[in-house]
C-alpha cells in the first residue's frame, strides 16, 4: 500500500534529500524569494552574464538551432543526461512501476540529479548564439508582467472542468504553426524544455517557456510524441476521484461477507464498536493534507469542577487516543507505545507523549506519521481479543486511577474514539455522524453503568450530597430514570444511593429526557452540566448529581 | 494478509475492507458512475475475497493489483448486465457500449495509478492540477527545487498516460479466468 498522505518513507527521504539543500543552492542564482512570482522563465541555467562568448566558438552547431544534440556533452551536460535518463527509465517500464511503486529508485538517483548540475555551476553550458538579433530572447528580455497562473494563447487544457473528456490531441500543435517562431530564439536546451513537458500539459509554466516548448516541438518529434501523450493523460485526472464513502457501507460488506462465509476466528462483540469506530475516524483522516494534520484543535472534558480543556492538532489528537489505546494494548500483552515504565494514567500518558512528541502535538515533522501507528495499534487490538477469544473477557485494564473489564475498556476506547473525531472534524469543518445505533446503545449502556460508582466517588469527595439512606446491597433504593433518545437511545435506571444497591423503575424519584446528540456533548464534557439541554423532573437534587457525574465521566 | 483471510478471521477482513474499500469503490463508481451500482460492486468483490482466499497467487502480482482487477472485471459486468437489461428500449448500440466500457476502463486504470503511484509525484500533480498551481509555486510549496517539480510533473504525467496502453491481459488475466 502507498501512504495516502499518511507516513510515507519515501516523502521523507525526498524532503531530505532534494528539498532542504536544492533550495538553498537555487536561492542565490534567482534573487529573493519575492521575485519568484514574477520572474519571466527564470530558467536559471542561462547564465545571465555573456562573459565568456569565445566559448561559443567551440559548439558552432549551436548556431544551427535550438538542439543541442549533436554537439558532444560537456562533462556538465553529461550528468544532466543522466539525470533526464533518471526521468526516462521510468518512461520505460511504466507498467512495471504502476501496480507496485517503489520509492528505492526515484530516492538513490533525484539527489544526483538534483545535485550535479546545480552543485558545479557549469562555467558556460549553453552557449548563446549572439543574443542581439533574435527577436525574443525570453531571458534577457524584461519581465512582461507574467500572468500568476499563465495560460498558454491557444492550447486549451480546463484542468478545472474534468467532466468532457474533450479530445485535446490536435491543439498542442498548433500554436506553433501558427506562429512560428525561429527554434534559435529559445536558448533553452533540449533537456530542459524536456523536463518542461509535464509542466507544460498541465499549463504549469511561464508564457514564455510555454512559447519556447511549443516552438520546440515543431523541431523535435520525440518531445512532440510525448507532449501529445502528456496532454492526453491530463484528461484523466479527475476531480472527483476520492468520494467519501459511506461509513455504513463496511458494516453491511463485513455482514455479507461473514453471511456467505462464517469467520472460524469471529471478532468478539463487544469489540465491534471500536473496529467501527476507529474505521471511521481513520476514513476522515484519509485525505487530510499536512495543514488539516496541524489544524489546532481543543479537547474539552469535565474535570469534575468544570469545563477544561487542553489545546493540541490533529495530530496531537491522534497521538492521544494512540497512547491511551496503548494502555488497553499493554494489558493484552502487546507493545506499550510508550515503553514499559510508561506512566499509566490517560492524562500522564498523554502529557508525556505530546511533551515527547512535540511534533505530534505542535506540527514539525511529518504530522500524519502517527495515524498509521494508531491505526496498526488498532488492529492489533482487535486481531489479539478475537484470538483469545472468551480468554480475555475477564481480564482488567488498569488506567491508573480506575480499571475496567476488558469488555469496557474496548466500548471506552470506542466512545474515546468517536467524541475526538467530533473534535476533528469540528476543527477541521466537515460533517461526523454518530456511530451505529447498537454501538451507540452500547456506549450509553457503559456511561450508564458507570454512573453509580462514579456518583460515590464525587460524594466522597464531597461534591455530591450525602446518600438520603442506607441501602443493603443487592436490594432497591432510591433510583434515577435515564431516558435517552434516538436511534442508539432507551432507558436505563441509576441507583442514586450506593453503587452497591440496585434500581428499579417503582424506586425512580427523579427522571433526566435527553436526546442523543445532548448526551453526547453532557457525557463527553462538551457542555457544563448544568446547561445540559435536557428534560428534568423529579428530586432537583439527584438530578444535579447525575448530570455532574455524567459529565465527569468526561477525562481527556 | 491472504493466510489470516484463509484461517476465516474476521479481524483480517475488517482490515482488508480498511486497506482496499476506497480503492474498490472508487473503481467500480467510474465505471458504473452510479452509487447503488458501485457499493453492490464493493460487497460483491469483498466476498469473493472472502469467500476465495485462495484464488489469490502472489506471484501475479500485488493484492492491490489483483483487487483493482476483479473490480474493474466486476464492474464491467455489472454494466453490460445493466445494459443488456434495459436493452428493449432506448439504449446504447453495441459499440457504443464498447466504447464506453472502454473509456471507463481507462479511467478506472487511471485512477488506480493516481492512487497507487509514489506519493510525491501525486502531491505535484495535485497542486498543478487542482490547485491550478505553475510549477514554480508547486516546488515552493513543496519544499523541492524547480528542476525537481518539473520532472514529477513530467513522470507523474508519464505515469498516469500509461493508462491508455491496455495491457495484454490486465483486465481478465488467465490465471484468474473464474467468474465472482
Amino acid at each position: 500500500m502507498t501512504g495516502r498522505g499518511g507516513p510515507d518513507p519515501y516523502d521523507d527521504a525526498y524532503g531530505e534529500s532534494s528539498g532542504g539543500p536544492g533550495d538553498g543552492r537555487d536561492g542565490p542564482g534567482r534573487g529573493s524569494d519575492a521575485d519568484l512570482p514574477s520572474h519571466p522563465a527564470g530558467p536559471p541555467r542561462i547564465p545571465p552574464p555573456r562573459s565568456a562568448v569565445e566559448d561559443s566558438g567551440h559548439w558552432p552547431g549551436a548556431l544551427d538551432g535550438g538542439i543541442p544534440a549533436p554537439r558532444p556533452p560537456t562533462a556538465d551536460e553529461a550528468a544532466t543526461d543522466e539525470a533526464a535518463a533518471d526521468g526516462t527509465r521510468a518512461d520505460e517500464t511504466p507498467a512495471e512501476r504502476t501496480p507496485a511503486p517503489g520509492p528505492e529508485p526515484d530516492t538513490a538517483t533525484d539527489p544526483k540529479a538534483n545535485a550535479e548540475p546545480e552543485a558545479n555551476p557549469r562555467p558556460e553550458p549553453e552557449p548563446e548564439p549572439e543574443p542581439r538579433p533574435d527577436p525574443a530572447p525570453p531571458a534577457s528580455a524584461a519581465p512582461p508582467a507574467p500572468a500568476v497562473a499563465p495560460t498558454p494563447p491557444a492550447t486549451p487544457t480546463p484542468p478545472a472542468t474534468p467532466a468532457p473528456p474533450a479530445p485535446p490531441l490536435a491543439p498542442p500543435l498548433a500554436p506553433p504553426l501558427a506562429a512560428p517562431t525561429p527554434a534559435a530564439a529559445h536558448p533553452l536546451s533540449h533537456d530542459l524544455l524536456r523536463s518542461l513537458l509535464g509542466a507544460w500539459a498541465l499549463t504549469a509554466c511561464s508564457q514564455e517557456e510555454t512559447s519556447a516548448v511549443e516552438a520546440h516541438l515543431n523541431h523535435c518529434p520525440s518531445c512532440a510524441e510525448e507532449a501529445l501523450r502528456l496532454r492526453d493523460a491530463v484528461g484523466l485526472l479527475h476531480t472527483e476521484h476520492s468520494l467519501d464513502l459511506d461509513p455504513m457501507l463496511r458494516s453491511r460488506v463485513l455482514a455479507g461477507c461473514l453471511g456467505r462465509r462464517p469467520a472460524r476466528i469471529p471478532m468478539p462483540g463487544w469489540a465491534g464498536a471500536y473496529d467501527a469506530e476507529a474505521a471511521r475516524l481513520d476514513a476522515l483522516l484519509r485525505d487530510m493534507g499536512e495543514a488539516e494534520w496541524r489544524a489546532p484543535v481543543r479537547l474539552k472534558w469535565f474535570d469534575g469542577r468544570r469545563l477544561t480543556g487542553r489545546d493540541t492538532t490533529v495530530a496531537g489528537v491522534i497521538g492521544h487516543l494512540m497512547v491511551v489505546d496503548g494502555i488497553v494494548a499493554a494489558s493484552l500483552g502487546l507493545p506499550d507505545p510508550m515503553g514499559a515504565a510508561a506512566p499509566r494514567s490517560p492524562l500522564d500518558r498523554t502529557e508525556a507523549y505530546w511533551h515527547h512528541e512535540p511534533g505530534a502535538a505542535y506540527g514539525a515533522g511529518p504530522p500524519g506519521a502517527v495515524r498509521e501507528l494508531w491505526r496498526e495499534q488498532g488492529h492489533a487490538l482487535v486481531r489479539t481479543v478475537s484470538f483469545a477469544g472468551r480468554g480475555v473477557a475477564e481480564l482488567d485494564v488498569e488506567y491508573g486511577d480506575f480499571a475496567l473489564p476488558i469488555r469496557d475498556a474496548f466500548l471506552d476506547r470506542a466512545l474515546e474514539c468517536w467524541v475526538h473525531a467530533g473534535d476533528i472534524a469540528e476543527a477541521i469543518d466537515y460533517p461526523y455522524e454518530p456511530p451505529a445505533s447498537a454501538h451507540l446503545k452500547a456506549m450509553i449502556d457503559l456511561c450508564a453503568r458507570l454512573l453509580p460508582g462514579t456518583l460515590a466517588e464525587r460524594r466522597r469527595a464531597g461534591l455530591a450530597s450525602p446518600p438520603r439512606r442506607l441501602v443493603e446491597a443487592g436490594t432497591p433504593g432510591r433510583t434515577l430514570h435515564l431516558q435517552v433518545e434516538g436511534t442508539g437511545g432507551g432507558d436505563w435506571y441509576i441507583p442514586l444511593d450506593s453503587p452497591a444497591a440496585t434500581a428499579a423503575p417503582e424506586e425512580a424519584v427523579a427522571t433526566i429526557a435527553l436526546d442523543q446528540e445532548a448526551f453526547y456533548l453532557l457525557a463527553s464534557g462538551h457542555v457544563p452540566p448544568q446547561e445540559a439541554a435536557a428534560g428534568m423532573s423529579g428530586d432537583t437534587e439527584a438530578i444535579r448529581d447525575v448530570l455532574f457525574a455524567t459529565a465527569s465521566l468526561s477525562r481527556l | 494478509m491472504q493466510q489470516r483471510l484463509a484461517r476465516g478471521e474476521a479481524a483480517a477482513l475488517a482490515e482488508l475492507y480498511d486497506r482496499f474499500a476506497s480503492l474498490v469503490h472508487t473503481l467500480a463508481h467510474r465505471v458504473l458512475e452510479d452509487d447503488t451500482g458501485a457499493d453492490r460492486v464493493t460487497r460483491e468483490v469483498f466476498g469473493y475475497v472472502w469467500e476465495n482466499p485462495d484464488a489469490y497467487d502472489p506471484q501475479q502480482g500485488s493484492l492491490r493489483a489483483w483487487i483493482a482487477m476483479l473490480t474493474q472485471r466486476q464492474a464491467v459486468q455489472r454494466l453490460r448486465a445493466s445494459q443488456t437489461a434495459s436493452a428493449r428500449g432506448d439504449t446504447l448500440t453495441g459499440e457504443a457500449l464498447e466504447e464506453r466500457i472502454r473509456e471507463a476502463s481507462v479511467a478506472a486504470r487511471a485512477d488506480y495509478i493516481v492512487t497507487s503511484m509514489p506519493a510525491p509525484l501525486r502531491a505535484a500533480l495535485e497542486l498543478a492540477y487542482f490547485d491550478r498551481r505553475d510549477y514554480r509555486q508547486a516546488a515552493a510549496a513543496l519544499g523541492v527545487t524547480e528542476d525537481e517539480a518539473r520532472r514529477r510533473l513530467r513522470l507523474g504525467l508519464q505515469l498516469l498516460s500509461t493508462a491508455h496502453v491496455q495491457p495484454p491481459r490486465a483486465v481478465s488475466s488467465p490465471g484468474y479466468g473464474r467468474a465472482l
